[in-house]
């Protein structure tokens, strides 16, 4: 009888439509990992057979190759310089990527803000600024090299320039979001301009640059790289282009899967921040 | 003389007619609920009133002065939704009022001062049942509580004139039973003018001493916009009772009158 109870609740499982079946925790964490396994698996399928052709084979080196090389650029100081490349590479490309989108965000949290709740400010800045983020970040690269020299100062520039204005405009959208009942409230209240700025608007500004940071971060890493890789002596970006004379897969790999590492870590931490700090906004659903 | 008066306003927005005509003298502690269709204009005379909206033509009075053009803490505002801030707990939106008028420069008050002004709102977060609910946001209130708070809140300036559009229009039946006792009550200690506009004309016919009704009384149609509304109808009541006196200030109105009452 319990059997038959039990079936009858299979079938029905089975005949509920595809849109209803929902995992299980324990399900989801197993197809999550399948496309990772899968791509591992494929991977290891193809190198091997290359590298049994042909032992020196570049192109799909081993698993343990890549481990060996990238432990080789993170633990064994280099020969001419003496300086351990992984860990001054990543300092250099953290570097550049923190200032850049520090001064990102600082010009959208304060032109946002002056665009989003000051007509006449608006009035000016918003074409502007519309205007200046078509302009595709990469072309300005040689000008930003003849003016700021090939230093640091041009790749932090063309961070800024790649990621700013559209920060600057999701940022002014997200103020004139806020519902004008509150502001006309606040007003009420007695508040003037500055004052709603500074506990009406802001406040509810900030876990919004959060999430415009996390969002400019994909750009931002572009333009890193780009950067990196045309002018530079250092950095992720500088390395795994310098590399690829050699065809040097076995470093090649493991950096971008170190870089898409760092690249989700910095995301999760804004993520956190931004929910430790903004708790107020992730009480509702859908916060990203 | 009249404690507001609005003198002869009509307000457009392009071609298109929203108000016009509108004179009312309201004496000094009434309470003045405000119907009409949608899209009267019924609003958009609250926006006027609050200095949020400009008319283009005729004037308001408030107390013998000329309404400023934006809003004031002269008139506080209690709207449907959105009239407290979602980033401040409860405790915070009322002593934000206080901030605002002590601290210029950051709009915040800090230790002692801080203290202070909560030790002040204490009375009025018991008065209106949210004491246990100071720390809370507003997002994990009620709509009834959160009401609540936009009232006391609108409150903190003690302004001459209270505005509310539809402030109970998405609350459930038996929770506007409670907000009506709980406005009728700040009502008869404060002594404030209030106007209030609503859907529900019972509502209406409960809470006021005076009820005005918004409606379009000239039609042209061939082109629907190029009259607006005006003030129909304009019914002295007592304590929540009708008084018996009808008066239609403009001829034409019986039918749109029946019109509005079919909705009870």
């Amino acid at each position: 009888m319990l059997e038959l109870l039990a079936s009858t609740q299979i079938t029905k499982a089975i005949e509920m439509r595809l849109i209803n079946q929902k995992p299980g925790y324990g399900e989801r964490i197993v197809l999550g990992a399948l496309p990772f396994i899968a791509i591992l698996i494929a991977y290891q399928i193809g190198s091997s057979i290359r590298l049994a052709e042909n032992p020196s084979d570049k192109l799909l080196p081993s698993f343990s190759s890549m481990g060996a090389a990238f432990w080789q650029m993170a633990f064994t100081p280099e020969q001419r310089s003496g300086n351990y490349l992984l860990w001054l590479d990543t300092g250099a490309s953290l570097y550049r990527l923190g200032v850049g989108m520090s001064i990102s965000a600082l010009m959208a949290l304060s032109i946002g803000v002056l665009i989003g709740f000051i007509p006449r400010a608006r009035a000016t800045f918003a074409p502007f600024i519309s205007a200046i983020s078509l302009i595709p970040p990469i072309t300005v690269l040689p000008i930003l090299f003849i003016i700021f020299g090939l230093d640091e100062a041009s790749k932090i520039m063309l961070i800024i320039v790649g990621t700013a204005p559209v920060m600057i405009r999701s940022l002014s959208q997200s103020v004139t979001e806020i519902p004008s009942e509150q502001i006309i409230k606040a007003e009420t209240l007695g508040a003037s301009t500055w004052q709603m700025i500074v506990r009406v608007v802001l406040p509810q500004t900030l876990p919004k640059l959060i999430t415009a940071v996390r969002l400019g971060l994909v750009p931002a890493w572009i333009f890193l790289i780009s950067a990196e890789a045309i002018a530079s002596t250092s950095g992720l970006g500088y390395r795994i282009f310098l590399v690829r004379r050699y065809l040097a897969m076995d470093v090649i790999l493991p950096y971008v899967i170190w870089i898409t590492l760092i690249a989700f870590t910095l995301d999760r931490l804004l993520h956190l921040y931004s929910k430790r700090q903004f708790g107020w906004a992730h009480l509702g659903s859908g916060a990203l | 003389m009249s404690f507001v008066e609005v003198k002869n306003v009509a307000v457009s927005y392009g071609d298109v007619r929203i108000l016009e005509r509108v004179s009312i003298a309201v004496d000094k502690g009434a309470f003045v609920t405000i119907v009409g269709a949608s899209g009267c204009g019924k609003s958009t005379f609250l926006r006027l009133l609050l200095g949020q909206e400009q008319p283009r033509k005729g004037r308001i009075f408030i107390d013998g002065q000329a309404i400023a053009p934006e809003p004031t803490p002269e008139r506080g505002i209690v709207f449907q939704r959105y009239s407290v801030f979602p980033h401040m707990t409860v405790a915070e939106n009322l002593i934000l009022a206080a901030e605002f008028e002590k601290s210029m420069c950051t709009g915040r008050l800090y230790f002692g001062a801080r203290k202070k002004a909560f030790a002040a709102i204490e009375e009025t977060l018991q008065k209106i049942g949210l004491g246990h609910a100071r720390d809370l946001y507003p997002s994990q209130l009620s709509g009834g509580m959160q009401q609540r708070l936009a009232i006391a809140q609108a409150l903190m300036k003690k302004p001459k004139v209270l505005l509310m559009d539809e402030p109970f229009g998405a609350l459930d039946p038996g929770i506007r039973a409670d907000m009506h006792d709980l406005l009728l009550n700040i009502w008869r200690e404060t002594g404030m003018t209030i106007f209030m506009v609503t859907h529900d004309i019972t509502e209406a016919f409960k809470l006021g001493t005076r009820l005005i009704v918004f409606d379009k009384i000239r039609h042209d149609p061939h082109e629907p916009s190029a009259y607006g509304a005006t003030i129909t109808y304009d019914i002295a009541l007592k304590n929540g009772k009708h008084a018996g006196l009808l008066t239609p200030v403009l001829s034409g109105a019986p039918e749109t009158m029946n019109g509005v009452l079919a909705h009870v």
